[in-house]
């Protein structure tokens, strides 16, 4: 579906009709991202993080297709084959340390277009399906990414894949049973590292599909915007083709330089020194870390330190972790403000950043030793986390009065909508 | 339902988590666990520069040919550089006939199995061949050095403060005055480890490597000091870890400067395309 007034694919080149009339692709794309495709014209740079965000997807898959011809996923040479990789291949050390760095913009991107979403409230109807396959995505983009930090082979990767798999032990009765059958033995070996690169081989193309879909649903009631009033007449919106070609253009610039400064600068700044000793299941780290965008959710399952009602603390860490990721899926119906946009809703908006600082505390426990005071701040942070998204936010819906929209974005952007005066009655609703 | 659950499940994780936290408090003030010795008493590496720092540094070959003099005359007794072949020391400034006599030479040949006869033998390395394995007899794991410098907090800096930090234990105390064995008699240093304050749990395998000035003869005048030993050790084995640290800041400025330039003409495309639009 698209606006009435969205431009109509007129090729004049005749090879392009030629195509075009046996299949529609280019028609397909114009009306996707091209000229065809009516956007609200005053998206702020909040907005470009989609884009980046499958730009950094195709990123990993250019960069990880290319390492899998050097990789050799076998516990006996895979550090040394990821060595091979850093200093035999050519331009090796470029294309391990972009996938590594790729992964954590992928996450910073991903991150900041999520918190975009909670601040402009982007998962209310009509886009609940694409939030849903959104959230879909997230999780597939962590098992991913789990799975890949294994494959070095490294201290980290053994431990870690230790730990995570452990998780699943806590699971009464099947859980252990579960975690070998997962592990193909009783431990990370040969077995879990193999079916780990082929897992995290695939799944990337597995998050590329969810994408079409999140990108498909995205396309039925168009973007939402910053002042989260609907679309209402042509001067609302723009062309997609030139006006946010462009300004992705220059959102991706700005993008590169930071992934590059990373790869070229920093390219171990992120990471954990441990990884770079070869796994030994016989000597466990003095602190088992994952990389960092675990850390908030690492935070949460680690703050459970006490059995709860005869739940094992440990189930009830791995439960909470869980449905730390999972409430979210909840979100469009536990906020049943009638307005998206946080520019709107004083209460909530002290909320939300409420929850931006909980949650970087919450990440820097979880990078922090196991130990006073970070677990007991990650325990408060963690119970705010929860309160947060169960508890206030259905409260706040409720109980706040919002601020005045403007009648549409024409008003929102030029000040004034001659429309505006036309329709006076009503009271505009979002 | 939502709304009736959430709120729900919301109070039951958060009471989950405030009965975590009211135990975890109630330890804390009638079992308070003591700072451990570890925890007063490590040092973190000492700040010293190295030609390799920040994003303009480059190796200092001399450096790196001196460390690896080091490297070979002493460390290579105990420690394994397998990452490593003999003929990237062409990288340090060695040429290649320098390279070949540097692996003929080495004191552990490389090993040899004749699959017709069964018999095990060695012959003198070849430049394509990797550093040979180090066996070591003594106290403790001598760690494979190739990639210490990236698998340590601190890299080179800590390396160096490590091979010069070795102290007395005895009278030992740190930046606030507090004595170690006064505090923690039970800490001495056991038999056969050396007490170190750089190394995390303070004892290690490893006795003190660099002794003496002049140990290692260095052949380019400058003067084998024990820090100036460590210093160029240090460096040696941030090359063994990183040894595309040269090419990789070089190709990094090229590509930020054209990062640079495309992203300002984006914005003014950016800017051109949006004029009649704010
Ligand atoms: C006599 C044998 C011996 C010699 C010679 C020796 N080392 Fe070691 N080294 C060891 C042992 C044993 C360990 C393991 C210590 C432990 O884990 O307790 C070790 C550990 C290390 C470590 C790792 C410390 C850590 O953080 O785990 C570094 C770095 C190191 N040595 C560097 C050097 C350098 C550089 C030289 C040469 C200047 C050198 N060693 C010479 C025996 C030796
Ligand atoms: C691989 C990761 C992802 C890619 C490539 C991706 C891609 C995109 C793109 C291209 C857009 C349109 C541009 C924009 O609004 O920024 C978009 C919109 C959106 N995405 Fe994602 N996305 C990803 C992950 C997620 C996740 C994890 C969530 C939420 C949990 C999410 C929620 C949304 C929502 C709600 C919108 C609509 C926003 C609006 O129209 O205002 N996305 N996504």
């Amino acid at each position: 579906m698209s606006f009435p007034w969205a431009n109509e694919y007129k090729p004049t080149n005749p090879l392009m009709q030629w195509v075009d009339d046996r299949l529609p692709l280019p028609r397909f794309v114009y009306n996707a991202v091209g000229a065809g495709y009516p956007v609200p014209r005053n998206l702020n740079y909040m907005w470009n993080f989609g884009i980046l965000a499958g730009f950094a997807l195709v990123l990993q898959i250019v960069t990880g297709v290319v390492l899998a011809m050097h990789y050799a996923a076998n516990a006996g040479v895979a550090f040394d084959s990821v060595e091979h990789i850093m200093r035999d291949v050519n331009w090796g050390w470029m294309l391990r340390y972009g996938h590594a760095n790729g992964a954590s913009m992928f996450f910073i991107v991903v991150y900041t277009h999520i918190f975009r979403g909670f601040f402009y409230s982007s998962y209310k109807a009509p886009r609940e399906m694409i939030w849903l396959l959104g959230v879909v995505i997230f999780l597939l983009m962590m098992a991913t990414a789990f799975m890949g930090y294994v494959l070095p082979w490294g201290q980290m990767s053994f431990w870690g894949a230790k730990v995570i798999t452990g998780l699943f032990s806590a699971i009464p009765l099947v859980g252990t049973p579960l975690q070998q059958w997962l592990l193909g033995g009783f431990a990370p070996d040969n077995a879990a590292l193999n079916r780990f690169f082929s897992l995290h081989f695939l799944l990337p193309f597995v998050i590329l599909g969810v994408i079409i879909l999140h990108v498909w649903a995205l396309h039925i009631p168009g973007s939402s915007n910053p002042t989260g009033v609907e679309v209402k007449q042509e001067s609302d919106t723009v062309p997609f083709h030139p006006y946010y070609t462009a300004k992705d253009g220059f959102g991706l610039g700005i993008f590169l330089m930071v992934y590059c400064a990373l790869v070229f600068f920093a390219p171990n700044l992120l990471g954990h020194p441990d990884n770079y000793i070869p796994a030994n299941p016989l000597s466990t780290p003095a602190h088992i870390v994952p990389e960092w965008y675990f850390w908030p959710f690492y935070a949460i399952l680690r703050a459970f330190t006490s059995d709860f009602l005869f739940i094992p603390a440990k189930l009830m860490g791995v439960l909470a972790m869980f449905s730390a990721i999972l409430v979210w899926f909840f979100l469009p119906w536990l906020d049943t403000s009638p307005v998206r946009s946080g520019h709107y809703r004083p209460l909530f908006r002290k909320f939300f950043y409420l929850l931006v600082v909980d949650v970087l505390v919450l990440g820097y426990c979880g990078g922090a030793p196991a130990a006073e005071p970070y677990v007991m701040i990650s325990q408060i942070a963690a119970m705010y986390y929860f309160l947060h998204f169960l508890v206030i936010l259905p409260v706040v819906s409720s109980i706040e009065t919002p601020q005045p929209l403007p009648f549409s974005i024409t008003e929102a952007v030029l000040g004034k909508d001659e429309h505006a005066t036309l329709a006076p009655a009503t009271p505009a609703v979002a | 339902m939502v709304r009736l659950f959430g709120p729900l499940v919301g109070l039951f994780f958060a009471v989950a988590l405030l009965w975590s936290f009211g135990n975890g408090a109630y330890n804390a003030v009638t079992q308070p666990s003591p700072p451990t010795a570890e925890a007063l008493f490590h040092k973190h590496p000492k700040e010293v520069a190295f030609s390799f720092d920040g994003a303009f540094g480059t190796f200092d070959k001399a450096q790196l040919q001196r460390g690896f003099k080091v490297y070979q005359e002493v460390c290579s007794n105990c420690h394994s550089l397998k990452q490593v072949a003999f003929r990237d020391l062409t990288q340090l400034g060695y040429n290649e006939a320098e390279v070949k006599a540097i692996a003929k030479n080495w004191g552990n040949k490389a090993q040899t199995f004749d699959p017709k006869t069964g018999d095990r033998g060695d012959r003198p390395n070849l430049p394509s061949d990797h550093f040979p394995p180090v066996y070591y007899a003594g106290q403790g794991n001598p760690p494979d050095l190739s990639l210490v410098a990236k698998s340590r907090h601190g890299g080179a800096q800590y390396i160096h403060s490590l091979l010069t930090g070795y102290t007395d234990q005895v009278g030992y105390k740190n930046g606030q005055g507090q004595e170690l064995l006064k505090m923690f008699p039970d800490a001495k240093t056991p038999d056969g480890l050396y007490f170190n304050p750089y190394f995390a749990n303070l004892n290690l395998a490893m006795p003190q490597p660099l002794t003496s000035d002049g140990q290692v003869t260095y052949s380019d005048g400058k003067a084998a000091t024990v820090d100036q030993m460590a210093l160029d050790v240090s460096a040696f084995l941030t090359w063994t870890a990183e040894p595309k640290l040269d090419k990789r800041k070089q190709t990094g400025w090229p590509v930020l400067g054209f990062l640079l330039a495309a992203t300002v003409l984006a914005y003014l495309a950016k800017r051109n395309v949006w004029a009649d639009k704010h």
